[in-house]
């Protein structure tokens, strides 16, 4: 059996419609990706400009170990 | 012309000596001596404003900034051009808190006119202003609150010909445009032309703030490249509420003049990401 473990996770703008109910304590597998964690959730990848771990910029191809803070942007232009 | 010896004798005369709420001493000129003097001896506002600072006399525009900033700072103020690119939502609000500040000079860029859409949030636009360029609201506005300030109009968009020629001469740029290749087009020229920039971007709730220096590698931190950024972003479906608005360009205007000045620290290579759904405020780290 694979170990489980949990991030916390914050979607922001357009994407906060795919935040899941258990955003503050959503199951990972070890080792999963960003990628991986976006399309889970749904999110098409060019709408996840902007990837955050821990307060720093990650990228898709970051991994997660679990207990992360993860917070993804889309791009935001307005003025 | 300079202001003489002549000028700063009178500005000494016509001061008086004040205290702040706290009982702190001070010794103030009020604005309409100011004018008295700019009308009898042919000198602008700014050059009798920096006159009576060099004689650490306040003038009382400026009292409430006096705990912030010294007489020194308030002139350096007074003598700094910043350029304001976008005179809609972020643009408004940074050009109304520079202007109260005592920037002495603004830069002001937009080719666009008010529209009704705009009323929600840009402070600029008035009902009876719809159809009115942005600039000359803008430099009516400023002509209003402070004299003080020189406006220098640029009744349109920023594109790749006229950027640097645009922002040539400023201490410092603020970004308050609202679309995302517009903000490429004035970072390039900024680093072109060694100036630093202060960019920000709003969609409903949701605003971000960053300053960029010309060997930082900026917007495409948070863009990704240039080539396959979108030219809009969350912005087109979630609009952008007023005070999300005033309180990013708010963040914009600070950063602004903590360069100007040198004090404080700024958001290089960081990121303030706010969410006023959840009052969440967070300073990322891009690199």
């Amino acid at each position: 059996m694979k170990k489980q473990a949990y991030i916390t996770l914050k979607l922001f703008a357009t994407l906060g419609k795919f935040t899941p109910d258990s955003a503050d304590n959503y199951p990972v597998e070890p080792g999963t990706s960003i990628r991986d964690l976006i399309a889970g959730l749904k999110i098409p990848e060019e709408k996840a400009k902007l990837i955050f771990i821990d307060g720093v910029k990650g990228e898709l191809d970051s991994t997660l170990n679990g207990g992360e803070r993860i917070g993804i942007f889309p791009p935001v232009g307005g003025g | 012309m300079k202001p003489d010896n002549g000028i700063k004798d009178r500005i000494r005369a016509l001061s008086k000596k004040k205290e702040l709420p706290d009982k702190t001493p001070y010794t103030g000129i009020s604005v309409n001596d100011i004018i008295d003097l700019s009308g009898n001896f042919g000198i602008s506002f700014r050059e009798i404003e920096i006159a009576a600072l060099e004689e650490e006399i306040i003038p009382e525009r400026y009292v409430r900034n006096m705990k912030s900033f010294s007489a020194t700072d308030q002139t350096t103020l007074l003598k700094s051009r910043i350029t304001i690119v976008g005179l809609g939502g972020l643009g408004g609000v940074v050009t109304e808190i520079l202007t109260r500040m005592g920037i002495g000079s603004l830069n002001l860029v937009d080719g666009d006119v008010f529209e009704e859409s705009n009323l929600n949030r840009q402070y600029l636009c008035r009902e009876n202003l719809i159809s009115t360029p942005k600039t000359d609201a803008a430099e009516k506005r400023i002509k209003e609150i402070n004299s003080s300030v020189t406006v220098r109009k640029h009744s349109e968009y920023i594109n790749e010909e006229n950027a640097e020629g645009i922002i040539g001469d400023s201490d410092t740029v603020i970004d308050c445009l609202d679309s995302l290749t517009g903000r490429f087009v004035l970072e390039r020229a900024s680093k072109k032309a060694g100036r630093r920039l202060v960019s920000a971007a709003v969609a409903g709730s949701y605003g971000h703030i960053t300053t960029i220096f010309p060997e930082d590698p900026g917007l495409k931190l948070i863009y990704g490249d240039p080539e396959n950024a979108p030219n809009k972003g969350a912005e087109t479906s979630l609009g952008a509420l007023s005070h999300c608005v005033s309180l990013v360009a708010s963040l914009e205007a600070s950063e602004a003049i903590k360069i100007i000045l040198g004090k404080g620290s700024l958001l290089r290579n960081r990121l303030l990401v706010i969410d006023l759904n959840d009052n969440s405020f967070e300073t990322m780290q891009l690199i």
